[in-house]
């Protein structure tokens, strides 16, 4: 069977799941339901599978690159270039499987089919069961979709079909109006991102006469551009505000935590395996492009350093356990970015996939945990649940160790290689990679606060919750236990030189990063990146010791260091203030500007328009004035001058035979008298 | 078959008005038969233009106009009936055929009083509104394009709202204005050319290839600008819209936006950009268009997010999506002129869908009141579902229709100046925040109000007024390239027309990208020389 050539069956066997739910789902039992919407996806990862099989025994000489186009989709007509040629706009639907997006592909589909699995058990005694999968194929479509395009436009239609199936699963109980609030709050902080997306895309337009991949990809390396050319540089920084709306990126993560609102799987998948590390994606799928504008990969350094220490600031204190994740995962998209602003995009992709597995299995155990405590989510009212839920303890342990990057865990491998390249890469610097090293002992501090808080010390847990604490359906501890294998595992396929390794990971990336201006820089002393690599472990140490010491050891050191610390304490539990600044500043002078032009508009637009009719009506009034009493005046005084003028003769004319006889008799009377004087 | 192949514009258009006559004879008791007689009517003119989807792309290929009829009308001033239609009016007419028979088919139960006067008028409207986008000699166009004033201004004022009076008078009166200043300018253009060559003639074919001054160029551009503007509507001359919205019954609501709005921008691609090239060419003319087409884009935006009648909402979000369309136009290239098109036809779907969607629960609920609702998808999951695809497709998400528009538009403006994209892409982020918070407030939440509890789910009817729309959004999303294809000739030929070295080699040295491409140097010569011919 040649899988390659039916490549568009991926995304759309869960299409077809999302199309049968959200049609026919509401007539379908929950057991149908869940075997047309975990097996499609489910058979998409084993299409995804073999393909990824063929895709390895392409030859050598193809770059293990496989396109395949369906038909043209957005023919668009003639435009002029920037440097003045014709050229025909032409978007196709197509796919393109290089070894950067078969990495995605297999996350996509392998992890989301776990987090498939585990919401048959999760959500089993929610409503709206078939529209929950129906949603959670929708996405699994879109993501494919975006993972899977090769071109910019169809990546993009992905990338919106995200950002709608995630406001539609956060806002999945929308009963609830914070719920709903998020999601809405999701969708527009991320078009703001894709505004800037959609220039970028039409700024390559005009650059390049098209929009796939490949041929930017070859233009940008063709030597027509020189480094840090300006329409390059503009086109990266465009692209990247799009990949900060949807990675959550300082200014535009403030989405993310909210969306925690949404059921905990969909967190688990949109909000932290897949969905979010799109913009890293975008960026390492444009690494053609950014090596070329140098001013824009220092940017994305910047922003994903001061990320990852920001939000991880943020966690140490959230009381939340999703909220501390979720500001967890901004944290570990900062990484992420981090390693792509400094040219290394192959560490960045490897931090994205080690990521998804222990970032899906915190997020999943957090929903055991809760789903063991009915549905309670404060950290403070948890505590000594090791013994009574072990699976989810053991699973959890284990993807702790690993975001905290403790030895021969995935973590580690992935983490250390971003610091290493922070700190070796010619666009790297220490600035950046001391930042990377201190927020990974934060990390390490706020990850086992977590654990401590929920799974040691005495139990907060109320005790009518405690009656009814228990360990997850098997649908739920399978899933958490084969991420668990991948949180401990994932990294090995990256073992890197200095252990003795060889970089399997990296070398399969290599091709669609092809980078030699990296290449002589990365010479380095076994000696130097040893040391490093000991001294991050030991920051990391540094944090768990503090964690174990305040929140394991002797409760109640935590809550003097908070009141110690004041004010800044308050202002990391309210997140710097950051909503309350953007509502201020944004949020309610846009609905401001609303009220202004619509009461502009009803007063003076409209007021023109009704100040016309007025006029009008007032100048037919004073017509019908002037014409009342001027004009018909001076025809009413004519009539009224000739009645007077008249009066006499009519007073005469009255129409009486006997007063017509009397004036004859008068009149002959006085022809009479004149005559009998004057004659 | 060949009869009905020659004449096929001249039965569509003629349908409505013949169907009207058995209308006289019915009983004005009898409402059944009326609403059966009226649908029927609407839906076999549909089916009368049916036979154009099949026949458009292999008829007469080399030429622009196709299907022509034509015949002496009035010989004396030499007016003709005189009809044809490219790719552009093509579209225009398979969105009226479709719309007028779903406006009509949701009117059903929705119209109780003077049912037989509102199926008449209905009839005559969309004969005007089809003859408004098949003819080809401007008298016959000045005819229709008033004709369709009378029954709108009926509909709006007899089966209209509590204001529908003011609305009527004022949606009349505001359009009539812009007509006769576009009548003017029809006239200068006649008697212009019958000075040059000694012919009467409103063949606007015959006009489109008079070279004409370019000081007359520019008076008839305004003429027909505030004409069009008026009926498109561009800002500042809008607010008859809102009104006219809010106080037309559902079907008026649906056609007012679905197909009168196109005319104004469909006037301005028919007639203004080919007529009168060098005036709309003109750099200083294409920025107070595109400034105003920008203007209408954010602030329309901007107003509606704050609005609290969902009719009124929308009628705010048209000005915003007419704003693209507008944008389109004067970006004077292939792709925002085609984009144009494509977001005229988007805008009758998805607004049409809109208006329907109000209207279905105004049925219900008799308000309009964004707070009066809430919690809808609780109790209309059908409703709440097809609503939720009508906004989707209103925002723009991609695989629906509005993204093609939107994207193809933004796309050709780009081309002509970043900043023109850069502002029209607020319109996006701004589109999605007020369509979400409608949708949010109307359907989500807790559903409280027990006026509300007992709502019922649509009606099969009720949705098949809306399927045929969801559907060709997904088609329009999914594979618009039979629409770019039927667009792709005439909009050239515009193009070319306005800028005969569009299409020319690359070598020719040209402008720097970011300047508007379609402005030749000779168009910043004085006016006063402009009276010698070019």
């Amino acid at each position: 069977m040649h899988f390659l050539n039916y490549i568009w069956l991926i995304p759309v066997l869960p299409v077809l799941g999302a199309a049968i739910q959200l049609l026919l789902g509401r007539r379908l039992s929950n057991k149908a339901v869940s075997a047309v919407s975990v097996g499609l996806p489910g058979l998409s990862f084993l299409w995804a599978l073999g393909c990824f099989f063929q895709l390895l025994s392409l030859p050598a000489q193809a770059n293990h690159t496989f396109t395949k186009v369906l038909y043209s989709w957005l023919p668009a007509g003639a435009f002029h270039l920037a440097d003045g040629s014709l050229a025909h706009l032409n978007v196709y639907v197509g796919f393109q499987l290089d070894p950067l997006s078969s990495v995605m592909m297999l996350v996509v589909t392998g992890v989301g089919f776990l987090i498939h699995v585990y919401s048959i058990g999760y959500m089993g005694h929610e409503g709206g069961y078939y529209r929950f999968f129906g949603y959670l194929n929708l996405f699994m479509f879109s993501m494919l979709v975006l993972v899977l395009a090769d071109n910019y436009l169809m990546m993009f239609v992905g990338w919106e079909g995200v950002g709608l199936s995630s406001y539609f699963l956060i806002g999945f109980y929308f009963h609830r109006k914070s719920a709903s609030d998020a999601g809405k709050k999701a969708f527009v902080v991320n078009r703001i991102g894709d505004a800037a997306f959609l220039l970028g895309m039409m700024l390559m337009a005009v650059t390049f006469g098209t929009l796939d991949f490949l041929p930017i990809t070859e233009a940008a390396r063709g030597g027509r551009f020189a480094v840090g050319d300006g329409v390059i540089t503009a086109i990266c920084i465009l692209l990247f505000i799009g990949a900060a709306g949807k990675s959550a990126q300082i200014p535009l993560y403030v989405w993310l935590p909210d969306a925690m609102e949404g059921p905990t799987p969909v967190s688990a998948l949109i909000h932290a395996a897949t969905m979010v590390t799109a913009g890293v994606y975008m960026v390492a799928r444009s690494n053609a492009l950014y090596v070329l504008a140098p001013t824009a990969l220092a940017l994305v350094g910047a922003i994903g350093a001061a990320t990852a220490i920001w939000a991880a600031s943020i966690g140490l204190v959230q009381n939340d356990i999703k909220r501390v994740l979720a500001y967890s995962t901004v944290s570990q998209l900062g990484y992420m970015f981090l390693a792509c602003g400094v040219g290394a995009f192959g560490a960045g992709i490897f931090h994205l996939m080690t990521h998804a597995f222990f970032k899906a299995l915190l997020f999943l155990g957090a929903g055991s945990v809760i789903h063991a405590l009915s549905g309670e989510q404060d950290l403070r009212k948890m505590g000594a649940l090791w013994r009574k839920i072990p699976t989810t303890a053991w699973t959890m342990l284990a993807a702790t160790l690993a975001i905290s990057g403790a030895p021969l865990l995935s973590g580690f491998f992935s983490k250390d290689e971003i610091l290493w390249q922070a700190f070796a890469s010619p666009y790297g610097n220490k600035l950046l990679w001391s930042v990377g090293v201190v927020t990974a002992g934060l990390t390490a501090f706020y990850m086992f606060r977590l654990f401590f808080l929920t799974f040691a010390g005495n139990s907060r847990v109320p005790h009518e919750v405690e009656q009814h604490i228990h360990e997850s359906p098997s649908s739920m501890t399978v899933p958490l236990i084969c991420l668990g294998l991948g949180a401990v595992g994932a990294g090995y396929v990256g073992w890197p030189k200095v252990l003795g390794g060889s970089n399997w990971f990296g070398r399969f990336l290599d091709p669609v990063f092809e980078n030699p201006a990296l290449r002589p820089a990365l010479q380095h002393t076994w000696n130097l990146e040893f040391g490093l690599m000991l001294l991050s472990v030991g920051v990391a140490l540094v944090g768990f010791f503090g964690a174990y010491r305040w929140y394991a050891k002797q409760p109640g050191i935590a809550e003097r260091v908070a009141a110690a610390a004041g004010a800044g304490y308050t202002l990391l539990l309210n997140k710097y203030y950051i909503d309350e600044l953007y509502d201020a500043l944004f949020v309610n002078r846009a609905k401001d500007l609303g009220s202004a032009l619509a009461a502009f508009d009803l007063g003076v637009v409209d007021g023109g328009v009704n100040g016309v009719g007025w006029s009008t009506r007032m100048s037919a009034e004073l017509s019908r004035l002037w014409d009342t009493w001027v004009i018909d005046g001076l025809v009413n005084v004519l009539a009224f001058v000739v009645k007077v003028l008249s009066y006499p003769a009519r007073v005469l004319q009255t129409g009486l035979l006997q007063s017509y006889a009397w004036f004859i008799t008068l009149g002959v009377f006085i022809f009479m008298v004149y005559y009998l004087i004057y004659f | 078959m060949q009869f009905a192949h020659d004449h096929i514009l001249s039965i569509i258009l003629f349908i409505p008005v013949v169907g009207m006559i058995p209308l006289f004879f019915i009983s004005g008791e009898n409402k059944q038969a009326t609403r059966w007689w009226g649908n029927v009517v609407m839906f076999v003119d549909f089916l009368a233009s049916l036979p154009l989807v099949f026949w458009f792309s292999r008829e007469a290929p080399d030429q622009q106009f196709k299907f022509i009829e034509r015949h002496n009308w009035i010989p004396s001033i030499g007016a003709q009936y005189f009809l044809g239609i490219d790719g552009i009016s093509f579209l225009l007419i398979m969105l009226t055929t479709v719309l007028g028979f779903l406006a009509v088919l949701s009117s059903w139960t929705s119209i109780q009083e003077r049912v037989k006067e509102y199926y008449a008028m209905f009839l005559l409207l969309q004969a005007g509104m089809l003859g408004v986008f098949m003819s080809l000699d401007f008298f016959l166009f000045y005819v229709f394009w008033e004709v369709m004033l009378v029954p709108m201004y009926f509909i709006i004022g007899v089966w209209g709202g509590p204001r529908k009076l003011y609305a009527a008078i004022k949606f009349f009166l505001f359009t009539l204005a812009g007509s006769v200043l576009m009548l003017l300018g029809i006239l200068t253009l006649y008697f212009r050319y019958h000075a040059d060559t000694g012919l009467y003639t409103f063949n606007v074919l015959e006009l489109m290839k008079h070279t004409w001054p370019l000081n007359l160029q520019y008076w008839v551009f305004w003429a027909f600008m505030v004409g069009f503007a008026i009926k498109v509507p561009m800002f500042p001359f809008h607010t008859w819209l809102p009104d006219a919205h809010v106080e037309a019954p559902t079907a008026g609501s649906v056609i007012l936006a679905g197909v009168l709005l196109k005319m104004g921008t469909y006037g301005f691609i028919r007639f203004s950009l080919p007529l009168l090239p060098q005036a709309s060419t003109n750099p200083r003319i294409v920025k107070v268009m595109v400034v105003l087409s920008i203007i209408a884009i954010i602030y329309g935006a901007l107003v509606s997010l704050m609005q609290r009648d969902m009719k009124k909402l929308i009628a705010y979000s048209s000005v915003s999506h007419l704003g693209f369309c507008t944008l389109g136009i004067f970006a004077l290239n292939p792709h925002g002129l085609q984009g144009s098109v494509i977001q005229q036809v988007n805008h009758g779907i998805s607004t049409g869908a809109l208006f329907l969607i109000v209207g279905l629960i105004y049925e219900r609920r008799h308000t309009r009141e964004i707070k009066e609702l809430g919690g809808l998808s609780n109790v209309m999951p059908v409703y709440a579902t097809l609503f939720m695809i009508v906004m989707l497709s209103s925002i723009g998400l991609p695989l629906l229709n509005g993204f093609i528009g939107e994207f193809t538009i933004l796309q050709g403006a780009y081309e002509v100046s970043w900043r023109w994209a850069a502002w029209a892409v607020a319109g996006i982020v701004l589109g999605a925040a007020y369509m979400l918070w409608l949708y949010q407030r109307t359907m989500f939440g807790p559903c409280e109000n027990p006026k509300n509890q007992v709502l019922k789910d649509l009606s099969f009817r009720e949705i098949m007024t809306l399927v045929p729309l969801v559907i060709w959004a997904f088609w329009i999303g999914l594979y618009p390239k039979p629409f770019f294809n039927v667009l792709d000739k005439p909009v050239n030929a515009i193009v070319e027309r306005l800028n005969p070295d569009f299409f020319k080699a690359a070598q020719s040295a040209r402008a720097p990208a970011m300047s508007p491409p379609a402005a030749p140097a000779s168009l910043e010569m004085p006016s006063h020389a402009a009276g010698a011919s070019h």
